[in-house]
């Protein structure tokens, strides 16, 4: 018993953890990144770990997928939560659409300035 | 001095989601007991077999109960697909101009994706005809042939999409989509009602109107992306 709490315990902290430091390492490379593509691809992992995060929430301890399966018609009670599997669906469609634009966006202003480096595109500065 | 401040930012970022986190443990059971239909989590695995014969329960969320919410999910697809044709906007004069960014590919390249392709748009038909039995969908099946279409995209240099094709196979998608829920709305009562007949649940015809948005979306999800990397991929080079 006391190994499996511990077990359970390190489950816990890895899964928060790795969504937690997907979100952080995202942030960090949209804060102290210069490159456009690099901060497109910070927001892209902010939304992974965002993902993540969601599906982590609703998971259930020895939870199956909730899809039901000839011979187990009856088994909802085993299932984990699917509203959040759904609404991951959802974010995950809405993050391709933001990143497409995003990049369609700094092709744009690599193209205007000659540069995708935001230190060096002067007219943003005053 | 500005890395200094980002890293207290972070370390202040963490902490705070750390301690939320810790609020909530990992892997409890949180919808309770599916039968008493306390939560909204524990109605849906509870009706959803029984009311729409639908085995895969995400996919009865995604489609029938926040049917109204992926319409605009798609649309919000639609939105990003035309807002990137208008942003990297080509005038017809520079049309010659145009030539692919990457080189052509070798020949092991090109006959390995022409063998593939057709496998990984059966794959994808796959997955988003049985979208309402398995894991996969709509969503997921059109983006398995989009990387039919990309593998096509990066080893023939002179492959083209079709531009005129993909608006028709989308538009077609989408007024199936909206058509299906204004049907619904005329016979059933509501927007998106299930009026088709359930049918037996795990049968491949079964859900009413369930496979076929399903279907319509996955239709619709494969023109959209594969339009977005043929507008990527066809971005004319620097002078």
């Amino acid at each position: 018993m006391q190994d499996f709490e511990q077990y359970n315990s390190i489950i816990t902290t890895g899964v928060y953890g790795s969504a937690i430091a997907l979100i952080l390492i995202g942030l960090y490379a949209v804060l102290i990144k210069k490159h456009l593509i690099k901060i497109v691809i910070g927001l892209s992992i902010i939304d992974a770990g965002v993902h993540l995060l969601f599906v982590a929430i609703g998971y259930i301890k020895g939870g199956t997928a909730p899809i039901f399966s000839p011979g187990n018609e009856d088994a909802a009670q085993q299932m984990v939560d699917p509203v959040p599997q759904a609404l991951v669906l959802t974010a995950i469609v809405i993050g391709f659409a933001v990143t497409a634009v995003a990049l369609s966006l700094v092709i744009r202003l690599y193209k205007h300035h000659n540069t995708a480096r935001i230190d060096q595109i002067k007219s943003l500065k005053w | 001095m500005k890395k200094v401040l980002v890293l207290v930012l972070l370390v202040i970022v963490g902490y705070f989601l750390t301690d939320t986190f810790n609020l909530i443990p990992f892997g409890e059971n949180r919808i309770g007991n599916p039968q008493d239909e306390e939560t909204v989590a524990g109605y849906y695995l509870n009706n959803t077999a029984e009311k729409t014969s639908v085995a895969n329960t995400v996919t009865a969320i995604v489609v029938n109960y926040r049917g109204f919410d992926t319409l605009g999910e798609v649309t919000v697809l639609f939105l990003a697909t035309t807002g990137l044709g208008s942003i990297l906007f080509r005038r017809k004069e520079d049309e010659e101009e145009i030539e692919r960014i990457n080189k052509p590919s070798s020949s092991l390249m090109q006959t390995g994706s022409r063998v593939l392709f057709p496998l990984i748009a059966l794959l994808g038909i796959y997955v988003f005809i049985h979208g309402h039995l398995t894991p996969g969908g709509g969503f997921q099946g059109g983006a398995i042939i989009a990387t039919g279409f990309l593998l096509m995209l990066i080893s023939y240099k002179n492959f083209k999409a079709g531009h005129t094709m993909l608006n028709w196979v989308e538009s077609i998608a989408g007024i199936t989509f909206v058509t299906i829920g204004l049907w619904g709305l005329l016979t059933g009562g509501t927007f998106l009602e299930n009026t088709l007949p359930a049918g037996e649940l795990n049968n491949l015809i079964s859900g009413g109107v369930i496979p076929i948005i399903y279907i319509a979306v996955g239709f619709k999800v494969a023109a959209e992306l594969t339009g977005v990397l043929d507008i990527l991929l066809n971005i004319k080079p620097k002078k």
